[in-house]
């Protein structure tokens, strides 16, 4: 008999604004330890927060990216736990009345068409700080920076039915993020964290009981800590066991998880009503605002470019990944509106190609998505051919010659002269009489080879289609 | 309503002699059932307060007005090391 899986997901996702989200300090990342911190922060007797109306902005922009409910009155409350590194004692957050409620998002099946999973709620709270154990005896480090940045916890409904659901919806989420430009969602900084609730069950029976995975801090993890979990759950039921309600650890130098059990006693949050806080309120007119604003989506981007520039849906993934990345399209195909396919394949397969080799990013490209057009107009007016022109582009990575100077210097020309082409088609005949004998006997398939010749002796620079066109004439005597 | 004097007193870090679980166990029973008089009153139809005041929150701009006060912020803690608190282990 075989098993159902059963995954929610909750995202906790660094809103990137300057300040806090309930004090004037720094956001900044990497800041010498301690040193954008005030007594609102560090929790200090008496002081008070106030939030930050861009926080608020971020959040409701997401929610409306993800067709959800802006709640115009919301509330927040404390959530209590000790902690060292949660300077007082509790966290503000929103339990009651969250901010964004339902919502949510489409990610693509293997058969071509469209999965919607379920958000239940998006909710603002502060980050905490951060605490060091590694290469300590006795003691932890703790770092206060980051108490107070501002979050929002995504969290979904348990929807998903595979690790690759989970890796598809986070993806999406996370591209959305991205392009609505309200976090950095950059993992390795802890911008976007993910825990993992998961059980199994047999098809058609109620939920299972679920764990909870913590720590996971890259799409592999939790691909990995999500299947792990999996067959551990399935084991422990086929031998007639039962599956604790737990929080777990993911190792991911180990590829396991350990349980929390310790951590787990101690968690009764005692949620009650944040007193310094009154309601947040926003205006419809405020919301409706925020909507006009919004930039166009991941999904609505991807469609147009398949429909507008005929691209595959492959080639319009690649390129709407980034905001950037689908602008700097846009760009070339403005400066080479004769092919956009050529365009795309340029740059997803030659430029992307050549950067990710090079670990660089997009903005850090050192050609530029004009000089690029420059080149693929003298692809389409067969001045190179499109193998040359690789050669030229390797070239325009190392320099900022002008593309015609690479050209001229590398002698790349295309040549498209029937003279000059029949001068080299003949000589090659003259040096291969056996093949010439062959392919007039009927060996049709050697024409490969004089092509390669023909090609080889021009150093890549003839006409193909030139060539192909010459040889059958010269090659019928 | 009866209390867990001693689950409370865990969660909220403070410890207790028995003689004092003793005394403070029945005490915060009684103060939870005078509170939970309120429970009687028939609240169909009415709005749950989420604040005393009605007033709506003020909100900040975000724009950084706080400077690095880092030596004279840790002043008052027990002990520090190259700018970081220093606590006693914690670990999950």
């Amino acid at each position: 008999m075989s098993w159902e899986v059963v995954i929610g997901l909750e995202v906790h996702c660094q809103i990137n604004t300057d300040t806090k989200a309930f004090c004037g300090c720094s956001t900044e990342f990497g800041a010498e330890p301690n040193t954008q911190t005030c007594p609102v922060c560090l929790g200090m007797p008496g002081q008070l927060p106030v939030l930050n109306t861009v926080a608020v902005d971020k959040t409701i922009l997401t929610g409306l990216a993800i067709n959800a409910h802006i709640n115009l009155e919301s509330k927040f409350d404390r959530k209590n736990y000790f902690y060292p590194d949660l300077p007082k004692g509790y966290q503000i957050s929103q339990f009651a009345v969250p901010l964004v409620v339902g919502g949510y998002i489409d990610i693509p099946t293997k058969d071509g068409g469209e999965k919607r999973l379920g958000i239940t709620r998006i909710h603002m709270e502060e980050d905490a700080g951060k605490s060091m154990h590694e290469g300590l005896d006795a003691v932890s480090h703790i770092d206060l920076n980051r108490s107070g940045v501002p979050l929002m916890e995504i969290v979904s409904e348990p929807d998903m039915r595979s690790a690759d659901e989970a890796i598809a919806y986070l993806k999406q989420l996370h591209q959305l993020i991205r392009f609505l430009g309200v976090s950095g969602a950059d993992m390795e900084k802890g911008q976007f964290r993910c825990d993992a609730n998961i059980s199994v069950r047999r098809p058609g029976e109620p939920f299972g009981t679920r764990t909870e995975m913590k720590n996971m801090n890259s799409f592999r993890f939790i691909k990995q800590a999500i299947e792990f979990e999996v067959l551990r759950q399935i084991e422990i039921i086929e031998d007639g066991g039962e599956v604790v309600q737990e929080s777990r650890l993911w190792d991911s130098v180990k590829c396991e998880s350990r349980s929390m059990r310790s951590k787990e006693e101690a968690h009764d949050y005692r949620y009650f009503p944040e007193p310094d806080l009154p309601p947040l309120r926003v205006s419809q007119q405020e919301v409706d605002a925020i909507k006009a604003g919004m930039p166009e989506l991941p999904g609505q981007l991807r469609k147009r470019f398949e429909t507008e520039y005929g691209l595959s849906s492959y080639d319009a993934d690649v390129l709407t990944q980034t905001l950037e990345s689908a602008a700097w399209y846009e760009s070339l195909v403005a400066a080479h509106p004769a092919d956009p396919k050529r365009c795309a394949n340029w740059m997803a397969n030659e430029l992307l190609g050549r950067l990710n080799d090079a670990g660089k990013d997009l903005s850090e490209s050192p050609v530029s998505a004009a000089r690029l057009a420059e080149l693929l107009n003298r692809i389409g007016d067969n001045t190179i051919s499109g193998k040359a022109a690789k050669d030229v582009f390797d070239a325009m990575m190392e320099s900022t010659d002008s593309v015609d100077a690479i050209i001229e210097a590398k002698g790349l020309k295309q040549v498209s002269d029937s003279g000059a082409i029949d001068a080299i088609i003949l000589e090659v005949m003259a040096a291969n009489p056996a093949q010439v004998e062959g392919y007039r006997g009927g060996k049709d398939k050697l024409m490969g080879f004089f092509v390669g010749q023909v090609m080889k002796a021009s150093r890549g620079t003839a006409n193909p289609g030139m060539v192909n066109q010459r040889l059958l004439e010269l090659l019928k005597g | 309503m009866e209390i867990d004097v001693r689950k409370v007193a865990m969660l909220s870090r403070i410890r207790l002699t028995d003689d004092e679980a003793a005394e403070l166990g029945p005490q915060l029973s009684s103060i939870l059932g005078y509170v939970e008089q309120l429970g009687k009153v028939d609240t169909d139809g009415v709005p749950p307060t989420a604040h005393p005041h009605d007033a709506a929150m003020p909100l900040r701009a975000n724009v950084v007005t706080n400077g690095n006060r880092r030596e004279e912020l840790q002043a008052p803690a027990p002990k520090t090391e190259s700018g970081l608190y220093v606590v006693p282990k914690v670990i999950e």
